[in-house]
């Protein structure tokens, strides 16, 4: 995947989490929790569906790294 | 199952666990000996024995003493920083708050709400409009527009503090709905502009450091915690500031909070642990607390709690899960050595999580309960007893509680007998209980009967006098620690075009006890499919916000209701769990 489908990838996800926000329209440097409103079970949720759409196992302790969109695709991209 | 659990071992703890002798040493002989005006002679009173006043025990009686210079608040930004507000330091940002209020004319007895994330403010609005004899209100910043403007409605809210953000995406599109809101004072930068909305920097920094509080009388009500009920809108549960005497005694006695102790509450103060225990009992007992901005993350907590040398740690079952997942290995990179005594409290902790504690701290959780009707702890795992795990523990000295059942002519009778399941029932009378439910006196007057508060929960008392909490008697669901009404959520998604009923559960859940799931039958021409449901959701966390709005929503051609009409949500309940449907005579039309 590149980094424009990991993008399109996330958003998608983003759209079942919190539907009513749009997250194209975000700074890549913005906690994601803060600025959609992502209460800990929604940002559990995030993590959970990104690591079965790619199927890869994200561990707890990378958590931390996917708070902000760069830092997500960052994650992902490796 | 049950009854397993309550066959649990009891955990025997290291004898380092404690780190120096326990408040509550005896727990028995202080059962026995306890009387709550011992509790009174722990405070101050105003000078000059004009009454009980929360702030003046807080902050004031530290900021005359030799407490004056002790950090009082450690607050640690979201950015990194880091502020230090001493006792008298947090006096004087108090008595601007209180100046600030007179300056605005606000009256004794008008209602300030406050909402906005764990800033250094927070604590200053709370103790100054008590010092104004104001009555604080919370709101939790996780909350939408609706729930907020709900609250500020029903309360008849004459000030606000906020943020702009807050403001700006929650408060400003319902404003009108809320006429008796006349002042919003807002806290930061970018404050927008307007009648009657003020930078917090220009109106509260500039007032006067110097404040002296009024008479104030042990009944007068304090705080106004919104919770929530089965049926119909939210209640405001009164407390007033005789209540500090129970905030007092149960951080002594639950939390077994020692002169120098460095304790962490991680309780949002938008909810009443936050504001019992996160705000007014640490004060009131002179330590010193840490306030962190930063939503959850493990890995961030647990510098926090090495870099602050926590010694005494309040936090919740949820937390604690989410902890579990990363591992205890993951805690041994931290030297968290000045740490003594965990609590927890908001939902049952598991008995896994009470012994995970030993495994990645070496100190077992102290599970706890309590409500917001019931204004502090009232029941305990003590340091100084063995831990039941699974168990809310014994109740407080000054507490008696009891498992009874409800007759049909509105008395109760107790259960004596051990392991017999029951309502938590417990004898009216402690400092902190709720003085009433705002403008609503029936619902009130039924939560009582004879001596007993009636607590909506259920539970059981094995031999050993250890309480096993079982489930609610009602239909409220309790996601994450929080209590949420499912009628709340019901009505935001009926505001929705498309949607004909609603009938909203709590599902079961690992980590936050239960999520909100809604069930919703369409109107004609609407078809069930995921881009609606999306719309739903969109809708529902749009009015409700994340920590109120459901996490899942489900189509059904029909909803199950009785010949009356009404949606038996515990149907729905028990078939998404598999459980058996119980008593279904009344059901006049079946769920498709």
């Amino acid at each position: 995947m590149n980094e424009s489908d990991i993008r399109n990838l996330i958003f998608d996800v983003l759209s079942g989490i919190a539907p009513e926000a749009d997250p194209t329209k975000l700074a890549g440097t913005v906690d994601l929790r803060a600025a959609l409103d992502l209460d800990s079970m929604d940002f559990l949720n995030f993590v959970i569906a990104l690591s079965k759409r790619i199927s890869v196992n994200i561990p707890e302790a990378d958590y931390p790294k996917l708070f902000t969109l760069n830092g997500a695709i960052a994650y992902l991209a490796k | 199952m049950q009854a397993e659990k309550t066959r649990a071992t009891l955990l025997k703890k290291p004898l380092s666990a404690a780190g120096r002798t326990p408040n509550l040493l005896d727990y028995k002989a202080e059962c026995a000996r306890f009387d709550w005006r011992k509790a009174w002679a722990l405070l101050d009173g105003l000078p000059g024995g004009q009454g009980y006043n929360i702030a003046h025990e807080a902050v004031d009686r530290h900021a005359a003493g030799p407490r004056a210079e002790r950090v009082a608040i450690r607050w640690l930004g979201k950015a990194g920083e880091r502020q230090d507000i001493t006792y008298r330091g947090l006096s004087e940002a108090a008595n601007r708050f209180a100046n600030a209020l007179y300056t605005l004319g606000v009256k004794p007895g008008e209602r300030v709400f406050i909402l906005m994330g764990r800033l250094p403010e927070f604590h200053a609005a709370v103790l100054g409009a008590l010092k104004a004899r104001c009555v604080v209100s919370p709101l939790f910043s996780a909350f939408g527009p609706e729930p907020i403007a709900t609250r500020i409605g029903m309360g008849d809210g004459r000030v606000l503090v906020t943020t702009a953000d807050l403001y700006r995406r929650k408060v400003e599109g319902v404003r009108p709905k809320l006429p008796g809101l006349v002042h919003v004072i807002v806290v930061g930068g970018d404050a927008p502009e307007g009648a009657g909305l003020y930078a917090w920097d220009e109106l509260v920094e500039h007032a006067s450091a110097s404040f002296t509080i009024a008479p104030t009388d042990l009944e007068e009500m304090a705080l106004l915690h919104f919770t929530s009920g089965t049926t119909g809108r939210p209640k405001g549960a009164i407390h007033v500031h005789g209540a500090v005497a129970a905030h007092h005694v149960t951080g002594l006695y639950a939390l077994d909070l020692h002169d120098d102790d460095i304790f962490w509450c991680t309780a949002d103060p938008g909810w009443v642990t936050g504001m019992s225990y996160g705000i007014i009992a640490p004060l009131t007992n002179g330590v010193t607390s840490i306030v962190v901005e930063a939503e959850f993350d493990a890995a961030t907590w647990y510098s926090v709690m090495a870099r602050e040398r926590v010694s005494v740690w309040y936090t919740a079952p949820t937390a604690i899960r989410m902890m579990m997942r990363l591992g205890a290995a993951a805690v041994k990179d931290y030297d968290l050595s000045a740490l003594r005594f965990l609590a927890s409290v908001g939902e049952p902790l598991n008995p896994e999580a009470v012994v995970w504690g030993m495994e990645a701290f070496g100190l077992p959780f102290h599970d706890n309960w309590w409500q917001t009707e019931t204004g502090g702890i009232m029941i305990a795992n003590f340091a100084a007893l063995p831990i039941k795990p699974g168990s809310m523990g014994l109740p407080l000295p000054g507490i008696e509680a009891a498992i009874v059942r409800r007759r049909n002519d509105g008395g109760v009778d107790v259960v004596d007998e051990p392991l017999i399941e029951g309502e938590l029932a417990l004898k009216k009378g402690w400092p902190s209980m709720m003085r009433g439910y705002l403008n609503e006196d029936e619902r009130y007057r039924k939560c009582f009967s004879g001596d007993w508060y009636l607590t909506g929960d259920l539970a059981k008392r094995d031999a050993d006098g250890y309480f096993w909490f079982v489930g609610r008697s009602d239909d409220v669901i309790k996601s994450a620690g929080h209590l949420i009404g499912p009628f709340e959520v019901e009505s935001a998604l009926m505001e929705h075009p498309a949607v004909a009923e609603a009938a909203v559960i709590g599902k079961p859940d690992l980590m936050v006890g239960e999520v909100v799931k809604a069930f919703v039958e369409l109107k004609p021409g609407y078809e069930p499919n995921d881009d609606l449901r999306k719309e739903l959701l969109g809708h529902a966390r749009k009015r409700l916000g994340p920590a109120v709005a459901p996490k899942e929503i489900d189509f059904r051609a029909n909803l199950p209701k009785t010949r009356s009409g009404k949606i038996m949500r515990r149907l729905l309940k028990a078939r998404e769990l598999g459980l058996p449907e119980g008593d279904i005579s009344t059901l006049e039309s079946d769920e498709k």
